[in-house]
């Protein structure tokens, strides 16, 4: 299907001032829509209240509103500006919901303004939680279970059909009062008893609570002929109950079987079409519980996201870029991947690295904060670290943070037995070297899984690392050139820092990357080609590892 | 322990000795496919290759009682860049190494595999030994790898098919009679899936043995190394050609196209992985594929104006997939049958269904 003639003019809405939860990601995504748009030949006309964004330079689009976002001005620009369509997918969740705002208006009929990518409809019914979960009960995708009580025999009925835990929610009630989670039959007739109290009509809903189960997200994208391709996934090492923006996550998907993956895959592409995303990338969030499998939809995110600028640099497939296309009526198959050049955009990204994404906090500058991590997202940005082992990106990921880490490294307090049970048991940004620590100190990893319930996977692989710096510093006492070069070697490879090795050995840093290149334990390169070299790459980018053979060769000028 | 990798053209990569020890020879080919290495280990069509994963981290999952595509592993050799030494599923029951040991699957971990892949990639896939015996030197490798036997014109078939005919699924709408060139359970079980009662033929079974069953429809199944290499069931596709709904997977559609007089050629390298995009010439819909052929049918060599190319791989243009328009047979080049790999083809199994409803209308 060849692109729409009758789109010349089309409005985009950015994403606002740069707030928790919402940051550079959507600067991102807009400019990659800005430019996409502009080089298609459409004239874009942008809204975006923050002037310190790369898509309000000037160039992005033939004209840039910096002005509020809100539904009063965005109607005024439109009855200047006469677009003949809105892209709302692309800015975030403010962009959305303003969209929906003056849709709902009856403005965008008002001036003949069609909504693309995805439409009001769709949009309601994702965000909606009654019908998402009517539209994912149709398609037989399950949600956590949950019912409603008006009594207390009946709450108790539904706790016993559910199990424990349970999360309890007064229904019309302010802020949130009365609701709770039980992980008992008396927490929860206490919990229930207020719970029905503080509602105003005396109703409560009951929730199966899948805290602690293993969270995953898939990055999907659809085009008007309805193909849909899996660009992304993604597994966190959190588990569920803490936001995704501040959990630790790794692509791709580690300890899923291929048949549960394809479950996966195939709920989130029913998930897509039942929403009726028509064209461009959707977020799609599950729960499995890791005892048995069972899996749960958790939402639907209709529009680019924090993950898709994620997913996008994790596989080397543009999303935001290839969503605006896909909005003029380009079909995947018609566009081609810009890394290989010769294959189409319409396929799934396979990757031969692995990616980790950690979350990068402030609580230093929020003193009345709590260092404390849940569902509400307080992390103020991220890094992405790419290696070939899951040890090695841990590592590399945790140096880049810029908070002093060298990598893996030792939690530089003392902490009783006591204090480290809660700071395992309650997440918080030094979490990972909290499990550090346990493991120094033998826990078991079966024990550590049942305070953390992080995939025993995650902590088997934390735990290499520990014993594996246990070997480094057994040869603390030998000068450089004594320990032996393989070892060296080896921990290049999983990861370690020369100033971490420096320390291990009581050498210096100079001392030992001296030691290193002299022995040819240099780095190598290898591409982001979205293929598993499988195809030639002819711009791809490139992260470091330490393998036997170098793609990036450097080149003197004279050649 | 240190294990090595010799390619015939003199190439090696060493690394550690991953799941049993021993000395094998293969052709080396490498697979895209992130998840699912258990069905690939058990695929028959691995039957004389040595695989390279091209995802590093294998094993995390470890290996189950469900998830295998036959009662064994049969690659020659397995080549990955980190082996997981726990296995974190709820399903595992066993650890990834052990399973290999158990099956004296030989192994190497810690090989550059996107080295050996770029390789493969430009070189094209070719004969290797993979060995865990350090008395073994590199010369002798590369001298036993040099006389080893090549995959084109084998016969690698007899190998892995049953040895007596077999009953899957005892009840069901339509008698399906698969013949086994190396089938994968997960065709087996998507014809039972929808109602079919499913008998497993050897692969050197006669047309006239497999008509006799009074079948509603016959599949033709995947299978490994080159088509021209199993004459004799080109010879029993030829009898069943017309006579009988046919459905080909893989090998089997390779097969047919044989049957109805094309060629084959060999692929540089192969299409290994589960992220194909293929195109229905009817519908214009493109489906996400699993693929693991080293051979493909020669467009050209069809010139029956009475087939028609029906899929086609948007990756290098190959065919991918064909139907008679009068006779009631199609293939695919590709699995619909997944497992590893996405489920988007799988309505293939219902065009099947159709098609024994509509002849035996």
């Amino acid at each position: 299907m060849p692109k729409r003639k009758d789109l010349k003019k089309i409005l985009i809405i950015g994403s606002g001032p740069i707030i928790i939860g919402q940051a550079c990601e959507f600067d991102y995504s807009g400019t990659q829509a800005c430019k996409v748009l502009q080089s298609e030949g459409v004239e874009v006309v942008l809204l975006n209240s923050n002037p310190a964004t790369i898509m309000t330079d000037p160039v992005m689009a033939d004209r840039t509103y910096i002005e509020p976002i809100n539904a009063e001005i965005l109607e005024k620009i439109i009855k200047k500006e006469r677009p003949d369509a809105l892209i709302p997918t692309l800015g975030g969740q403010t962009g959305l919901n303003v969209a929906i705002e003056i849709a709902e208006a009856g403005v965008l009929e008002k001036y003949n303004v069609e909504m693309i990518g995805a439409k009001p409809e769709a949009i309601k019914k994702a965000e909606d939680r009654e019908l998402f979960k009517k539209a994912m009960e149709k398609i037989g995708l399950a949600l956590p279970k949950s019912d409603q009580a008006r009594t207390l025999e009946e709450a108790l009925k539904v706790a016993e059909t559910i199990g424990f835990p349970l999360i309890i929610r007064p229904s019309f009630t302010l802020g949130g009062t009365g609701s709770g989670i039980a992980y008992n039959k008396e927490e929860f007739r206490e919990i229930a008893k207020t719970g029905l109290e503080c509602s105003m009509i005396s109703e409560i809903l009951i929730e199966e609570s899948v805290i602690g189960w293993k969270e995953y997200e898939l990055e999907v994208m659809r085009d008007l002929m309805d193909n849909v391709v899996i660009i992304c996934s993604i597994e966190n090492l959190d588990p569920m109950g803490i936001h995704t923006g501040d959990s630790i996550t790794v692509a791709p998907v580690q300890t899923l079987t291929d048949r549960e993956y394809q479950k996966m895959r195939d709920a989130s592409i029913a998930c897509i079409r039942e929403i009726g995303v028509e064209t461009g990338g959707s977020n799609i969030q599950f729960a499995v519980n890791p005892d048995d499998g069972r899996m749960v939809i958790i939402e639907m995110n209709p529009r680019v996201s924090r993950s898709s600028a994620l997913a996008s640099k994790a596989t080397g497939f543009p999303i935001a870029k290839i969503a605006a296309k896909l909005a003029l009526g380009y079909t995947l198959d018609e566009i081609q991947n810009d890394i290989t050049k010769e294959t189409p955009a319409c396929f799934e990204p396979t990757i031969d690295y692995c990616v980790v994404k950690i979350p990068r906090f402030t609580f230093e500058k929020f003193p009345e904060a709590q260092p404390v991590l849940d569902t509400s997202m307080r992390s103020v940005g991220e890094v992405m670290a790419i290696g070939r082992t899951f040890k090695e990106s841990l590592q590399k990921g945790l140096r880049s943070l810029e908070t002093g880490l060298t990598g893996l490294i030792d939690l530089k307090k003392d902490v009783d037995e006591f204090t480290l049970y809660e700071k395992l048991k309650t997440p918080n940004p030094e979490r990972i070297l909290f499990i550090k620590k346990a493991l120094q100190q033998e826990m078991e990893i079966d024990a550590l899984y049942e305070i953390t319930k992080i995939d025993r996977w995650f902590l088997h692989n934390i735990n290499e690392l520990v014993e594996f710096e246990k070997r480094l510093v057994s040869y603390r006492k030998l000068p450089l050139e004594h320990i032996p070069v393989e070892v060296v070697r080896e921990a290049k490879r999983l990861g370690f820092s020369d100033l971490q090795l420096a320390q291990f050995f009581q050498s210096d840093q100079q001392a030992l990357r001296a030691f290193r290149k002299k022995e040819n334990i240099t780095p190598t390169y290898k591409s982001v080609d979205t293929c598993g070299a499988e195809f030639e790459a002819y711009t791809p980018y490139y992260y470091s590892t330490y393998e036997s053979e170098n793609e990036c060769e450097y080149q003197s000028k004279a050649e | 322990m240190k294990a090595l990798l010799m390619l015939e053209d003199g190439t090696c990569f060493e690394g550690q000795t991953f799941g049993a020890s021993g000395t094998k020879t293969g052709e080396v080919v490498f697979n895209t496919s992130m998840s699912g290495y258990q069905e690939i280990l058990t695929d028959p069509s691995y039957k004389g290759q040595i695989v390279a994963m091209t995802y590093p981290l294998i094993g995390n999952y470890g290996v189950n009682e469900e998830d295998v595509e036959s009662h064994r592993p049969w690659v020659e050799g397995f080549l990955i860049r980190e082996k997981s030494n726990l296995a974190s599923n709820w399903r595992s029951t066993e650890s990834l190494e052990d399973y290999l040991r158990q099956h004296d699957i030989p192994g190497i971990e810690g090989i550059d595999t996107r080295a050996l892949t770029r390789h493969i990639r430009s070189a094209g896939a070719m004969k290797a030994v993979i060995s865990t015996d350090e008395a073994i030197s590199r010369d002798s490798l590369l001298t036993l790898v040099r006389k080893s036997d090549s995959l084109v014109g084998k016969d690698l078939v007899k190998e892995v098919t049953s040895d007596k005919p077999q009953c899957w699924n005892k009840k069901g709408a339509y008698k399906v009679v698969v013949l086994d060139c190396g089938v994968k359970y997960n065709i087996l079980r998507e014809l039972a899936k929808r109602n079919c009662e499913v008998y497993v033929a050897p692969a050197y079974s006669s047309a006239k043995d497999i008509l006799g069953q009074k079948p509603h429809g016959v599949l033709l199944s995947n299978g490994p190394g080159d088509p021209a290499g199993v004459p004799y069931v080109v010879e029993t596709v030829k009898g069943l050609v017309g006579k009988i709904p046919l459905f080909g997977i893989c090998l089997g559609h390779q097969m047919l196209g044989l049957a109805l007089g094309g060629k084959t050629f060999k692929l540089k390298f192969g299409h290994h992985g589960a992220n194909h995009p293929v195109k229905d010439t009817t519908t214009g819909k493109i489906a996400i594929t699993v693929q693991n052929h080293g051979f493909c049918v020669d467009v050209e060599s069809l010139n029956d104006p009475d087939i028609e190319i029906t899929h086609i791989n948007l990756n290098d243009q190959t065919v991918e997939g064909l139907r008679h328009k009068k006779l009631p047979l199609f293939a695919v080049q590709f699995h619909p049958e997944a497992s590893p790999g996405p489920n988007d083809a799988k309505y293939l199994f219902d065009e099947f269904i159709n098609l024994m409803k509509q002849n035996n209308a």
